[in-house]
């Protein structure tokens, strides 16, 4: 399922005056085009173009600034319409979703192409925007079919006519074939799809490794990738792999902190709190280390982060030097009850407590970077 | 080797035994325990690398001579063996077999040289001095359930006891804490105990001091050194490397300035916070405590699974107060309080609370409020 110019069809809800004339949503800082509706389209202005160009090609397009939250209480809106054909959903952004619709005849009564010739009328009628539909039995082949008929399309690519439909194709058109893979298939003389089925899966293997085995899969109209439903957020970490393996605590500690850091900013603005503090580590010869600690009450300061994480660290430390460091909780909960406890032997800790409470309110103020501590800089 | 040894002694040696040998080893002679028989004694030697006990049974010794045998079979068969049986242990020294005959019973266990089994170096110590077994007993029975198992935290994992001033002269003080809550246990200090360096006593080697203490009125020898401490009595000795770490500043922790007086009765007050906190979500725990004149109310209140009140009639004169606590943490303190009313010195719902027995500052306990 595919939106159709989704920013510029929920602006053109919004405001019927722009029905008819060409919108360009986008500008603020960078400068570029996010979306352009399917008349400025007729101009040539396409996504992620700069603005100044747009405006050569299309000087009589309305420009709308991004508004964010709009799209994304229209995207829910979907998202609940989707969710009553199955729960298997994997939402790729804001306006596209592979849906997983095996098995649902039984349930619906009626085979999926009719379901999601439904879904695509109740999302005009009730969202008010339109959707293009791709089906098909794998992701790779569903996605290529929702690109087919544009806007408002409804494609479907049967398992019969998958080889047909891939016969001169060109090979940027299959999933992961970037320009700069698709230069390298070139040179061997492998542009179209059906040039790949010359070639057995080990040569293919030997040639482009495991992206190889992959080419050969899909040339052939196979992807065995499982639609992943969404699921609930389990922990929040940050993670770094640094120049120069290191062994030196300063070093590392300053690293410690400004992971903490980060993963508390992540918490706060996500409204969560860890009950676990993780650590981990990659050695230089790539063996992971993972140390955790439970804690009496959630964390989400960067102050009770890195306490904990900085102890389980100095106990890890021999096993050093690292390639990889890694801090983040887990156990995620409300933060309602977030870093009450305080430690006995850790008097200053208050003291920290209300420090971060009020750098915050600066950082708040004045951006991420305007206070930080020292640590930070080692 | 060839000895009879009564049952029970036996099982008694065998139970200290294999409480110290640890159930999984990769070092296949750390799972047996040393026997030597010689004289009128069979010792009994275990050891787990950071702690060795040995144990003196009285014995009718035939042949002297050594072995080592896996522990935990040894103590399984004597524990099923029938009470008062004579046990006849025996190694000819060849077959790699002791043979151990009761009565019809008769089991063969496979050996492992005795030249193998690791002996822990003696070593000079700095401090000697007697100190009686319930003595003992109390300053470690009361402060071992505030050690902390966080590795990370390792010189927490023990037991500090150390030569301090007290409100009365010098004391032999034993400090355990993690984090959470303190426990501060004071005795007169022995004769002999003045020089005494501060040592982290493991929590392992408290356990099996327990053991070794029993319920008797012995005399204890105790010896200490910057990396070993050894307690004794004629038939038992118990030697165990000390953490080889700092222990934190302690006295910071304690409150002096706690003005507002809580008396209660402890073992009231601990049946009442154990009902309320049956509600409680079981990993929060928090019982708030709600203080006006003379009244105490406990309660919980636990969004998703219900609410608890209870009140209790307390001696309390001063200002209202509200502050929480980590039950289990409560409940603990309580239950070391056995001869009077339990007495809670607060400041505020953020500080750190003190609790005594009765007016006796030779046993305080802190605890971190949470918040609630």
């Amino acid at each position: 399922m595919d939106c159709d110019a989704f920013y510029a069809s929920v602006e053109k809800r919004d405001n019927p005056e722009l029905r008819d004339l060409p919108i360009i949503v986008g500008g603020g800082q960078r400068g570029v085009v996010t979306t352009a509706c399917y008349l400025a389209r007729l101009h040539g202005v396409r996504s992620a173009m700069p603005m100044f160009q747009a405006r050569k090609l299309c000087p009589q397009a309305v420009e709308v600034p991004i508004r964010m939250g709009a799209y994304i209480e229209a995207s829910r809106q979907i998202r609940a319409l989707m969710d009553e054909l199955t729960p298997m959903i994997e939402p790729l952004s804001l306006d596209e979703a592979f849906l997983d619709l095996t098995g649902t005849e039984r349930l619906h009564k009626t085979p999926p192409a009719v379901q999601l010739a439904r879904l695509a009328s109740r999302i005009q009628a009730e969202v008010g925007i339109t959707i293009s539909i791709g089906l098909s039995h794998n992701k790779f082949l569903a996605k290529i079919a929702s690109d087919l008929d544009k806007p408002r399309g409804m494609a479907l690519i049967g398992r019969a006519e998958t080889s047909d439909f891939l016969k001169g194709k060109p090979v940027g058109m299959l999933w992961g074939v970037g320009p700069a893979l698709q230069q390298k298939l070139a040179q061997e003389g492998i542009r179209k799809i059906d040039d790949l089925l010359r070639y057995t899966a080990k040569d293919l293997a030997n040639r482009f490794g495991s992206m190889g085995l992959r080419l050969y899969d899909l040339s052939r109209g196979k992807d065995a990738r499982k639609i992943s439903a969404r699921s609930p957020v389990k922990s929040i970490s940050r993670e770094t792999t640094f120049n120069k393996d290191t062994a030196d605590p300063e070093v590392l500690d300053g690293y410690l902190w400004r992971l903490s850091v980060e993963t508390a900013d992540r918490a706060k603005a996500k409204g969560k709190a860890g009950r676990v503090v993780v650590l981990k580590l990659k050695t230089s010869d790539f063996r992971q280390l993972s140390r955790r600690l439970t804690l009496e009450t959630p964390a989400q300061h960067a102050d009770t982060i890195y306490t904990v994480a900085s102890r389980l660290l100095q106990a890890a430390l021999p096993n050093g030097p690292f390639r990889l460091l890694g801090v983040g909780i887990t156990e995620l909960g409300d933060e309602a009850a977030a870093d009450t406890s305080t430690d006995l032997l850790d008097i200053s800790a208050p003291k920290r407590r209300a420090i971060e409470a009020a750098t915050d309110t600066i950082r708040a103020k004045y951006g991420k970077e305007a206070i930080k501590k020292g640590r930070a800089l080692k | 080797m060839k000895a009879s040894i009564e049952r029970s002694a036996l099982l008694s040696a065998m139970s200290r035994a294999q409480s110290v040998v640890e159930r999984r080893n990769t070092i296949p002679i750390l799972a047996n325990v040393l026997i030597e028989a010689e004289g009128e004694t069979v010792n009994f030697r275990a050891t787990d690398l950071d702690i060795e006990v040995i144990d003196k049974s009285p014995a009718m010794v035939e042949q002297a001579g050594a072995t080592t045998v896996p522990a935990h079979m040894l103590h399984e068969i004597v524990r099923k063996l029938p009470d008062g049986a004579m046990v006849a242990l025996s190694d000819d020294g060849t077959s790699g077999r002791m043979e151990i005959t009761a009565g019809r019973s008769h089991f063969s266990l496979a050996t492992l040289p005795r030249e193998d089994f690791p002996v822990m170096a003696s070593s000079e110590y700095d401090c000697n001095f007697a100190a009686k077994a319930p003595v003992l007993r109390r300053l470690f029975d009361k402060a071992k359930f505030a050690i902390s198992t966080e590795e990370t935290r390792y010189y927490l994992n023990g037991v500090y006891m150390h030569a301090s001033q007290g409100a009365d002269g010098l004391v032999l003080r034993c400090v355990a804490t993690d984090g959470h809550r303190l426990a501060r246990i004071d005795a007169d200090l022995p004769i002999g105990a003045e020089e005494l360096p501060g040592v982290i006593v493991p929590r392992k080697t408290v356990a099996e001091l327990g053991k070794l203490l029993g319920d008797d009125e012995a005399s204890i020898a105790v010896s200490v050194s910057e990396t070993k401490i050894r307690f004794a009595t004629p038939e038992v000795t118990l030697t165990s490397k000390v953490i080889d770490g700092t222990f934190p500043d302690y006295t910071r922790v304690i409150p002096v300035g706690n003005t507002k007086r809580l008396e209660v009765d402890a073992a009231e007050f601990a049946r009442a916070v154990d009902r309320v906190s049956t509600v409680s979500s079981e990993r929060s725990r928090a019982v708030k405590l709600s203080l006006d004149e003379d009244r105490l109310v406990l309660s919980v209140n636990a969004p998703d699974s219900g609410a608890a009140e209870e009140e209790l009639a307390v001696a309390y004169g001063d200002q209202h107060l509200e502050v929480g606590f980590n039950a289990k943490y409560l409940l603990e303190i309580a239950s070391q309080v056995d001869r009077e009313n339990a007495v809670f010195m607060f400041n505020s719902s953020g500080d750190p609370t003190l609790m005594r027995e009765g007016n006796d500052d030779s046993a305080i306990y802190v605890v971190m409020p949470m918040r609630v």
